[in-house]
């Protein structure tokens, strides 16, 4: 059995800065990510970043895992990372089973684990929905952004999110056509910022529709969108058809958290936070004791926000394993502030009132 | 309007242009953010004082026209791509408009391009007067281009055709 301080499970922003906050308090860490590379969806992020300045605002997200490495660097000697390793049980005696590179299994017995697994996608139920061609988001943005490999020539986009309304504009840049962006919302979800630099691209965005089905043989050809009333039901006669080869689907993500449900973790259902999160106090320190959370895993936000709390459960996990720094509490302090003035606006609005469901 | 279709009303606009006067004396940036997001590069890039966000990063930017030399620096920061530069100095009849264009081909400096709207509707041919795309920039190149004065207020993209 493997000996190990802190194992933090998932290597994309909230986990590479949770890494380098423990670290940084003079904890040995571990990172164990399934991918290849560390970085998580940073990876895939060609655009520029929001937030603050010490949330890397105005990077590239393609480029913030290069400076969270390097930073990481500096701690090498505290630093092991794995990748391709997939955590794949977390058990009541807090034993962490991996298996590594599809052969390799075994086990780690940390003093103290963040679990930073992110979120998965949602999606959504029409007649076809399975016909290939139809992707969701992250699928789109790995083929073109990870791969080069453009997923199509004309694109439907389903959400007027943050994600939809950005991958509409990664598609554009890779000489994509996107026909049109719909959501059943009556309003934009997503930044109005980017909403606004996509319709002066000529893209127009339907608010209150809805996909009625998919059509094609062997693969996409055609998508049945109609308007929706204020109560989501389709308005008979409204129906529109676009002539497309992919439809991406962006309808949200929902936090991807089992293992702490499987450790044995209070969970709750926060539809603030975008679905079932772990009950934790504002250490981010679930109701299993040394068992910590960081990022989508808490609740869909941001990657900025994400970022910030990995740095604030790195913190707090180093310092109850005995690792705590004379500037504890200005840390603390500070990571606490951050996330206060990203969650302060309207934008924040429902991620502060799902929080105040969630204190232990 | 503006939430649902993400173009803003020409009532908007006009608020965040600075007074035709300040355009005729120079180069000034126009910030085109309109709703609370929590984000400030705008603010730490300008090296003038001419932007303020404030403590609270969800509050919108305030321009101080008077301070701005329309550098185009906090141009390229703008995560959300919502600032331009306008120059009405130069000449009687034109404007010069700096975008931002992440696009390829870009255009060729002389170049006549189409001009588009907030909408992405074509307005009028532009010409292409500059294209900056220093490492500075982080891959946001700036487009200078040379519009009919009428359409100031209204152009806003371009489009380069292959």
């Amino acid at each position: 059995m493997k000996q190990a301080e802190i194992v933090i499970i998932g290597g994309g922003p909230a986990g590479l800065c949770a890494a380098l906050s423990a670290a940084k308090s003079g904890s040995n860490v571990l990172i164990i990510d399934k991918n290849k590379n560390l970085g998580g969806q940073l990876i895939k992020q060609t655009h520029m970043f929001f937030g603050s300045e010490k949330q890397y605002a105005s990077k590239r997200g393609i480029d913030i895992p290069e400076i969270l490495i390097d930073e990481l660097f500096k701690y090498k000697e505290n630093v092991e990372i794995k990748t391709e390793a997939t955590a794949v049980g977390m058990y009541e005696d807090g034993i962490i089973t991996v298996l590594e590179k599809e052969d390799n299994y075994y086990k780690i017995e940390p003093k103290a684990v963040i679990v930073a697994t992110g979120a998965y996608e949602k999606f959504l139920s029409f007649p076809n929905n399975d016909l290939p061609g139809i992707y969701g988001a992250g699928a789109v943005q790995t083929l073109m952004n990870v791969y080069g490999v453009k997923p199509g020539n004309k694109v439907l986009m389903v959400g007027a999110g943050n994600i939809g309304l950005i991958v509409s504009y990664q598609l554009m840049q890779a000489g994509v056509e996107v026909k049109a962006i719909l959501d059943a919302a009556p309003k934009i979800g997503g930044y109005l910022v980017h909403a606004s630099k996509i319709r002066r691209m000529g893209v127009p965005i339907l608010t209150s529709h809805t996909v009625k089905e998919a059509i094609g043989n062997e693969f996409l050809e055609k998508v049945v969108i109609s308007e929706v009333d204020e109560k989501f039901n389709r308005i008979k006669g409204t129906e529109m058809i676009f002539d497309v080869d992919v439809m991406c689907i962006s309808v949200g993500l929902t936090p991807l958290n089992e293992l702490l449900a499987l450790r044995g973790c209070e969970m709750k259902y926060i539809p603030q936070l975008s679905g079932i999160v772990p009950v934790r106090n504002e250490n981010y320190e679930t109701t299993v004791e040394n068992v910590f959370v960081a990022g989508d895993a808490t609740g869909v936000e941001e990657a900025s926000a994400a970022m910030v709390e990995g740095f604030l459960a790195g913190l707090c996990a180093a310092a109850k394993i005995g690792y705590k720094p004379d500037d504890f509490i200005d840390r603390k302090n500070d990571y606490i502030k951050q996330l206060n003035n990203l969650r302060s606006g309207p934008a924040g609005k429902h991620i502060l009132a799902g929080i105040e469901q969630i204190g232990r | 309007m503006f939430e649902k279709t993400g173009i803003p009303s020409a009532e908007m606009i006009m608020k965040k242009f600075p007074p035709i006067e300040r355009i005729n004396k120079g180069a000034v940036a126009v910030i085109e953010c309109y709703k609370e997001i929590p984000c400030n590069p705008c603010e730490t890039a300008c090296k003038f004082d001419a932007i303020n966000v404030g403590e609270d990063i969800n509050s919108i930017p305030k321009a101080k026209f008077e301070n701005c030399t329309g550098c185009a620096i906090c141009l390229s920061k703008c995560p959300g791509l919502a600032i331009m530069i306008v120059d009405g100095s130069k000449s009687k009849d034109t404007v010069e408009v700096k975008i931002p264009y992440e696009f390829l081909p870009l255009p060729k400096e002389g170049q006549f391009v189409k001009g588009l709207n907030r909408e992405g509707s074509y307005i009028t041919d532009v010409k292409v007067l500059k294209v900056l795309a220093p490492k500075s920039f982080d891959r946001t190149p700036v487009i200078t281009i040379e519009v009919d004065r009428r359409f100031l207020y209204e152009i806003r993209n371009i489009k380069v055709e292959v």
